[in-house]
């Protein structure tokens, strides 16, 4: 009896159009040529064209209303005419008050405080259908959008929805022509067919396919491989709550489900109601002009109304009167019933009702309990509903909650009618609309009510931000002969010193305990002269936890004094998993893991140094051996920063001649690669320079004349001066080189730096091969730096190239001076040897993080030209100077 | 070498006619046609039409044509509408005199 006219639609629209004749492709493409032509020109238009155009469009529209209305009805059969009044209403006047001052041409938002703005850029030509259940709101509304977003638009209209539906484009059209609109932006296909749809779909010049109907334009829309906006069905549940106002809600649901005889596919399907309200409720509905339907009625309706071969609704009833379908089916119902109301028992193909009606037909379901309710909620949901509308009537603000997030659906509608509330701007704040998005769950690409934004491409232009960046230092540093008495002025009750067994035996710890205030209480830890391990930090955190100690001084070091930061890490804050805060990271302020901020108790840190070169009395990094696990533990933040750092150079006046080369040349290394670093800035350039001419300097007076105090003292502050650079603007690729060398062939920190670092300059200061992205720095200074430092030392040059090839002999004069080995050949390994390290030297060196801050990026290839440089040593300068040619 | 056989300023408002009357002076011996666009701000639908006939005439006669000083908002129109391969542009000196 009733046919299945939409339900065959679903499954038979085409995606080919083979069988089109000659003369319908042409008839196609003129009217694409046309849409093309208006759309390119209308890329010319200002905002203020383009507004002079709309609000004519929207009063012709509000004008229109009544008309187009009767003209849908007449047509499609489908509705009321009175809702259809008010649809084609919302659709102009609702829509126009929301993108009246929206920019949409040119410039659209800025974000000045992100560097950041939005431009608007048209589609082009979009492809819209349009339905049979709200046929000429829906192209109201989309010319309104288009022509605020300067795009053409060619209709096709539902086939029994074409005349209201062309009218409606005609009286649109017509005024935005008059008031300035590009000829040809709105056209309406005539009297077209599926192969049409399938042709335009997959057209070049559309852009765009907004498809607002059944499931099958849906399907076809998102089947072209075009960008598209499909909106199609529902089926909208609706959870009856037993604190909701029932007067509100009944009134509500009645006005949402007969608006336009539930055509909106926004309207309510099936009410699941408290078992406490089920019947109270029914009485109000019954009372309001509802027929409760008795069990025999709601079988016949299930026969008659789905289709049992597909399980979705029949099309004929379809926006019919209440009254009409009972008497169609068969029903006896009272003249001036609104609404029919047929209880189930269940959701799912075994109970037909469960599904979207889009005619005053809803469901009811008796819940015994919240959680019951929102899972047949959930599975009405799940019945063809996903993405798209929810209702829910309640005063418990948990429930509603609860509600939203069990529910897959674009728009959750609370205390409101569904179909009204989803359209926007009535009953709410959404965004006033006729076109749905259902998400993902519904095959859509967005939840939101489709709207002028959707017509949009937005462009984002994103100016260069200057990065903030900063300079972190311990705010107390103590320098110069006889610096350590400065600890008397720190008051504490106790005190642990962390120290190594040489201190001691020459008696610096000695020293430190006078400088100590009467009244603390002192303890001494000594560990072994090597980078830390976890059990020797286990050990010291279990002291200061003993002692209750409030101070903590690292006497020693680099690795004294890492050990002393990770056991002040331990104590103040027991939680902290060393491993998880080792994560690698690549910015600083972004990275992923955070230093707990919160402590248990807290103790000020003073790093008193022993030697000239890791700069650890200021530096926020330390590093731990876990030998149980075979691995070494990076830690670095801020928060391990010491509170004071003594740099006193009574406690280097007796370091070895070895030694003092080693750590002066770390100092060098530091200063230079925080000088030519990406991260480095003014301040800590300052520093770099400064450390470097003290190095150049006093290093090899220290290194000869062990006792000279002024070289000494000049000395300890180059490598804290250094590492004051380095601690912000971190090293590069030398020490990348020299940290795999170094744990392969058991070579000194110092010396392995020593090794590489001629050829690193040289290697920075060539063009590189790939330059290392990095916000902070502004084209690729590398070379003039190095220049720079040649200048600050008075090396002579005239052209940059000049100078850097000074730097470098310059720093092998140096190193020859401190008798280091210039070559790893001369260490005595072999060249066999080396060859089979290569692979694991470089694989290691490009896992270093050093070189991340590095100017030049490295590729693995040249990390092992590097090796090679440093295998064979000797005769950088020359080799820096025919590279430099290039830079030049 | 090719000859400018016409050289033609277009006027906004006068696009269409101006557009046909050059097409009526193209002979088919080929050469160049040089529009000025200097004084062109914004095209309309029928002015592009114009200039796609123009072109097709013009590719018939086997004669070039140059369009001068298109400003960017009109090039992107002749772009969208697949029309710049049709043409050349040219675009004067700003230091030189008219």
């Amino acid at each position: 009896m009733i046919t299945s006219e939409a339900v065959k639609e679903r499954v038979e629209i085409p995606l080919a159009s083979e069988t089109l004749s000659e003369e319908r492709i042409a008839y196609l493409e003129g009217l694409v040529s046309q849409a093309r032509t208006a759309a390119a020109v209308f890329t010319q238009f200002s905002q203020e064209d383009v507004d002079r155009i709309v609000k004519p469009m929207v009063l012709a529209g509000l004008e229109q209303a009544q008309h187009l209305a009767r003209l849908a009805v007449e047509e499609t059969k489908i509705g009321v005419m009175e809702d259809k009044v008010i649809k084609n209403m919302v659709a102009t006047e609702f829509a126009y008050n929301y993108i009246k001052d929206k920019r949409t041409v040119g410039v659209i938002r800025e974000f000045p405080e992100r560097n950041l703005v939005e431009i608007a850029e048209p589609i082009g030509v979009i492809f819209s259908l349009t339905p049979i259940t709200n046929p000429t709101s829906t192209v109201l509304f989309k010319c309104i959008m288009a022509i605020k977003t300067r795009n053409a638009v060619i209709f096709s209209p539902h086939p029994k929805a074409w005349r209201c539906c062309s009218e409606a484009v005609r009286i649109m059209y017509e005024t935005a022509l008059r008031h300035g609109a590009p000829e040809g932006v709105f056209t309406c296909l005539e009297s077209h067919t599926l192969q049409d749809n399938a042709y335009l779909m997959k057209h070049k010049a559309v852009g765009l396919i907004d498809a607002t109907g059944g499931p099958g334009a849906v399907k076809a829309a998102y089947s072209s491989g075009k960008p598209a906006l499909g909106v199609g069905p529902g089926n909208t549940p609706v959870y009856l709550e037993k604190t909701a106002d029932l007067n509100t809600a009944v009134v509500d649901i009645i006005i949402s489900k007969t608006f336009d005889n539930g055509t909106i596919c926004a309207s309510e399907q099936t009410v699941v109601i408290d078992d406490e309200i089920y019947d109270l409720v029914l009485n109000k509905f019954a009372e309001l002009g509802a027929h409760i339907c008795n069990d025999k009625e709601t079988k016949l309706l299930a026969r008659t109304v789905i289709d049992p071969e597909t399980g979705f609704m029949q099309p004929l009833a379809v926006g019919q009167k209440a009254t009409d379908i009972a008497r169609f089916v068969g029903l006896s119902v009272k003249p001036n019933t609104k609404l029919l109301i047929a209880p189930i028992q269940g959701v799912g193909r075994e109970h037909p009702l469960s599904v979207e009606k889009l005619f005053p037909l809803l469901s009811v379901y008796r819940a015994k309990s919240v959680d019951e309710a929102l899972k047949v909620c959930v599975d009405v949901n799940h019945a063809g509903g996903l993405g798209h509308t929810a209702v829910i009537f309640s005063r418990n603000d948990e429930v509603i909650r609860k509600f939203g997030e069990v529910i897959n659906a674009g728009r959750l509608i609370v205390n409101s009618p569904g179909s009204i509330g989803a359209l926007g701007a009535v009953y709410n704040d959404l965004v006033p609309t006729l076109s749905f998005g259902c998400g993902t769950g519904g095959g859509n690409s967005t939840t939101d009510n489709v709207n002028i934004y959707h017509y949009l491409n937005i462009k984002r232009l994103a100016r260069r931000t200057q990065a903030h960046m900063w300079f972190r230092v311990p705010n107390q540093i103590y320098f110069n002969m006889n610096a350590v008495e400065n600890v008397r002025n720190f008051p504490s009750r106790c005190t642990v010193i962390i120290t190594n067994p040489a201190m001691e035996h020459i008696g610096h710890v000695d020293i430190v305990r006078r400088c100590m205030p009467e009244q603390t209480h002192v303890h001494v830890l000594v560990i072994p002269d090597a980078e830390p391990e976890v059990k020797v930090v286990v050990h010291g955190v279990e002291t200061l936890n003993f002692y209750k100690a409030d101070q903590i001084i690292a006497l020693g070091g680099g690795s004294v004094i890492d050990a002393a930061k990770i056991m002040k890490l331990k104590y103040e804050s027991p939680e902290a998993d060393l491993q998880e805060l080792a994560a690698p990271f690549l910015d600083l302020r972004k990275r992923v893991v955070q230093y707990p901020t919160e402590k248990l108790t807290r103790a000020r840190l003073i790093a008193i140094s022993t030697t000239s070169g890791t700069g650890s009395e200021v530096t926020p990094f330390a590093v731990l051996t876990d030998k149980e696990h075979g691995r070494k533990v990076t830690l670095a933040d801020y928060s391990l920063s010491p509170d004071v750092a003594i740099v006193d150079p009574q406690f280097v006046m007796s370091m070895p001649k070895g030694l003092t080369a080693d750590t002066g040349i770390d100092c060098l290394t530091h200063a230079l690669e925080a000088g030519v670093s990406s991260y480095a800035s003014p301040y800590t350039d300052a520093d770099a320079m400064q450390a470097i001419r003290l190095v150049f300097k006093y290093l090899p007076i220290a290194y000869e004349n062990p006792r000279d105090e002024e070289a000494r003292c000049m000395m300890h502050n180059a490598a804290c001066i250094a590492a004051m650079a380095f601690s912000n603007a971190s090293v590069g690729v030398n020490h990348a080189l020299a940290h795999a060398f170094g744990a392969r062939f058991g070579v000194a920190h110092g010396r392995a730096n020593a090794l590489m670092l001629p050829h690193v300059i040289a290697y920075n200061a060539a063009v590189p091969t790939k330059f290392m992205p990095s916000p902070y720095t502004q084209g690729y200074v590398a070379h003039k730096k190095y220049a720079t430092v040649a200048d600050l030392l008075g090396l002579g040059g005239n052209t940059i190239e000049e100078k850097v090839k000074n730097l470098v002999a310059a720093t092998e004069q140096l190193l020859d001076r401190l008798g280091f080995p210039r070559s790893i050949a001369e260490l005595g390994i072999s060249r066999e040897e080396f060859e089979r390290a290569i692979p694991d030297l470089t694989k290691l060196a490009f896992d270093d993080p050093s070189w991340r801050s590095n100017p030049r990026m490295p590729l693995m290839s040249e990390l092992a030209d590097l090796f090679w440089s440093a295998y064979h040593g000797r005769g950088v300068a020359q080799a820096a100077n025919a590279s430099q040619k290039q830079t030049a | 070498m090719a000859t400018i056989s016409a050289w033609l300023k277009i006027d906004e408002e006068r696009v269409v006619p101006a557009l046909r009357e050059a097409g009526e002076k193209l002979n088919g011996d080929g050469g160049e046609v040089l529009l000025d666009f200097s004084c062109v701000s914004r095209i309309v639908p029928s002015a592009v039409k114009a200039m796609e006939n123009f072109a097709r005439l013009a590719d018939d006669r086997a004669v070039k044509v140059v369009l001068r000083d298109v400003n960017v908002d009109v090039y992107k129109v002749l772009k969208l509408v697949k029309l710049t391969p049709r043409f050349s542009f040219v675009s004067r000196d700003p230091r030189s005199p008219d």
